[in-house]
């Protein structure tokens, strides 16, 4: 606390804004903050631990009482669940998808905002204008008919069937968090560029994509995120496309096998819960980008 | 570095044109440039084009026929799939549920979400933590949750275990399963899902109040409430706004947490509109996208107004501008 206050003095501006920016020194609700934050913390936690929790306990154990503790502790269900192929198949299927939709909107992404961004010409706006109106068109409402449109292109059943319209309908958020970041770049880079005998491509590759690499983790992030939790397009193309079960995505999977299994509750949590891990790993490995990404790209 | 030196001196001494070398060859390389320009938009293009607005402009054609999606499309109907679903009471409660989830959720859920952001906004131990942990329902599938709740809520689950053991088991229930209630349980799982987003929202937006004007009232003896509701609130309310725009798009598309937990049901209870369009459109491609195509509409014309009256000044038509 002392060293806090001695620090105060040197860097008062950037503490004062924490300190007072809505709080305004109101000592009486320091505790009930705290009793706040704790129930809110608590509401969000307590089901994600329930799932976890159970996934300790057998099947009758659950049954006799739903909520109680586990007593003993049994990992059968965790074990069963991790050696079966179609937690794995799952695993990597959602892992392929997941990477190659980010991989695929950054790449495209990038070069369309590289475009618009920095070339100057006739339709420009009307490009951007394009992929921003994107945003009004949700896959639910393409949804029937893009099952169709892949159906026809032998795509359904596959894994390119989801990543390829995973990639479209992430453009326009990727293009528009993107194009302002490139037209931040300075353009005397550029110049230096094109006067060191750079083409505008090579301009691209050498200088815009190394230092707009902040903003392609953010988007990429973004884009991996919305494809691991996805459902509708996998269950319209996996599972209604005929793929086998063991390569179906987690969220598929993870259902799947709650229908399938719904008299075995121990095991059904177990899964659920395994099924949560990745995720939850991935949110602690980038959560200064998933929250600053998401926040950011709404503030436009 | 070095090399640009090297090279620049000799561009500076062989005369007078060369300073504006990229300039020449820009307007020397019209058609270099637009090649460059169809090479580096084109494959983003492409993909959009047909995987995105291609879809969509089917979905308006199919809506137009009686057609099971395997014989040739040849059994136009004109508006007939439309005046069905617009007709069928199934679906209408669909429609009304989307908005009452709607309303719920900017009612219920934007001064919840305001009112923890502004507690949450000052110096505190573990904050990081908290907002980490806030946040984890919201990085969660929305299977993996609806999952979760269902088997929470189930007759036999750890609600009703908890209820009886505090000694309430009158208010025990089967949650999801009773029609009376069941359009709430659903908001309940969403708000759990989705009120973290909002509070994350809402405290990147505060980051932006300048100290300087809270602290100004506050030595002109302003309350904490009344700073709170003359100053913070109409700074942060750009951020609100927007928030409640991705509410309205996210209620009107609800599908996957209902499609997991209930299917629309007990009859029909927790309907939507999209959960409507999955039923049927899968056997009758032709229905299900008139279906599509008035949630889209519907969706369409919230945004457009909502732009028209809210949005206006905070998009600068970053967003919806295609469209108008």
């Amino acid at each position: 606390m002392t060293a806090t206050a001695a620090v105060t003095v040197p860097s008062s501006r950037r503490l004062r804004r924490h300190d007072r920016t809505a709080g305004t020194g109101v000592d009486w609700g320091q505790p009930f903050v705290y009793l706040v934050a704790l129930m809110i913390v608590i509401v969000s936690i307590v089901p994600v631990a329930y799932v976890w929790i159970g996934g300790f306990r057998s099947t009758p154990d659950i049954n006799a009482d739903p909520a109680g503790w586990p007593s003993p502790w049994i990992f059968d269900n965790y074990v069963r669940v991790l050696g079966s192929s179609r937690f794995w198949g799952s695993l990597f299927s959602s892992s392929v998808v997941g990477i190659g939709t980010t991989l695929g909107v950054v790449l495209l992404g990038v070069m369309a905002a590289f475009v618009i961004a920095r070339y100057d010409f006739r339709g420009r706006g009307v490009l951007y204008s394009l992929f921003a109106a994107g945003l009004m068109f949700p896959l639910t409402v393409a949804a029937l008919p893009l099952t169709i449109l892949l159906r026809d292109l032998g795509l359904q059943g596959s894994f390119l069937g989801v990543i390829i319209p995973q990639i479209a309908f992430a453009l326009p958020t990727t293009i528009i968090i993107l194009v302002p970041f490139l037209r931040a770049i300075p353009g005397e880079l550029e110049e230096a560029a094109a006067i060191d005998g750079a083409s505008r491509i090579g301009f691209f590759w050498r200088i815009i994509l190394p230092l707009s690499m902040p903003g392609l983790v953010t988007v990429g992030v973004l884009a991996f995120v919305g494809s691991w939790n996805a459902y509708l397009l996998p269950l319209l193309v996996m599972a209604a496309g005929g793929m086998p079960q063991d390569l179906w995505t987690l969220p598929l999977g993870v259902q799947q096998f709650s229908t399938q299994y719904s008299a075995d509750t121990g095991s059904v949590l177990a899964y659920t819960s395994l099924a949560m891990l990745p995720a939850l790993a991935f949110f602690l490995f980038a959560e200064k980008r998933i929250v600053g990404g998401l926040t950011g790209a709404v503030k436009g | 570095m070095t090399t640009s030196v090297v090279q620049a001196g000799p561009a500076d001494i062989a005369g007078p044109a060369p300073a504006p070398a990229p300039r020449i060859r820009r307007r020397s390389g019209r058609g270099r440039m637009w090649l460059e320009v169809g090479l580096f938009a084109g494959p983003a293009l492409v993909v959009f084009l047909g995987f995105v607005i291609l879809p969509v402009v089917l979905a308006a054609v199919y809506s137009l026929f009686n057609w099971n999606g395997l014989t040739p499309l040849e059994r136009f109907v004109g508006i007939d799939n439309y005046v069905r679903a617009l007709s069928d009471p199934l679906f209408l409660k669909g429609i009304g549920n989307n908005f009452t989830i709607l309303f719920a959720s900017i009612l219920v859920q934007g001064p919840i979400a305001i009112g923890i952001a502004l507690l949450l906004n000052r110096r505190m131990r573990g904050r990081g933590l908290i907002r980490a942990l806030i946040f984890v329902p919201y990085v969660l599938a929305e299977v993996v949750a609806g999952l979760s709740w269902k088997l929470l809520l189930s007759p036999r689950g750890g609600v009703n275990a908890v209820l009886e053991s505090l000694g309430l088991g009158d208010l025990a229930q089967p949650w999801l399963a009773n029609p009376d209630i069941a359009l709430w349980v659903m908001f309940g799982i969403l708000t759990w899902k989705y009120v973290g987003f909002a509070i994350l929202l809402m405290l990147a937006g505060l980051q932006g109040v300048p100290a300087e004007l809270t602290e100004a009232a506050q030595l002109d003896g302003a309350s904490w409430w009344r700073i709170q509701w003359h100053i913070t609130l109409p700074l942060i309310a750009p951020t609100i706004r927007i928030w409640v725009f991705l509410s309205m798009i996210g209620s009107l598309q609800l599908f996957d947490m209902v499609w997991v937990t209930t299917r629309g049901g007990p009859v029909g209870a927790t309907n939507t509109m999209a959960v409507y369009m999955i039923q049927y459109g899968q056997t009758q491609p032709g229905f299900g996208s008139a279906v599509a195509v008035i949630l889209f509409v519907i969706s369409l014309a919230v945004a457009l107004v909502y732009q028209r009256f809210a949005l206006r000044r905070d998009l600068a038509g970053a967003t919806t501008s295609g469209v108008r």
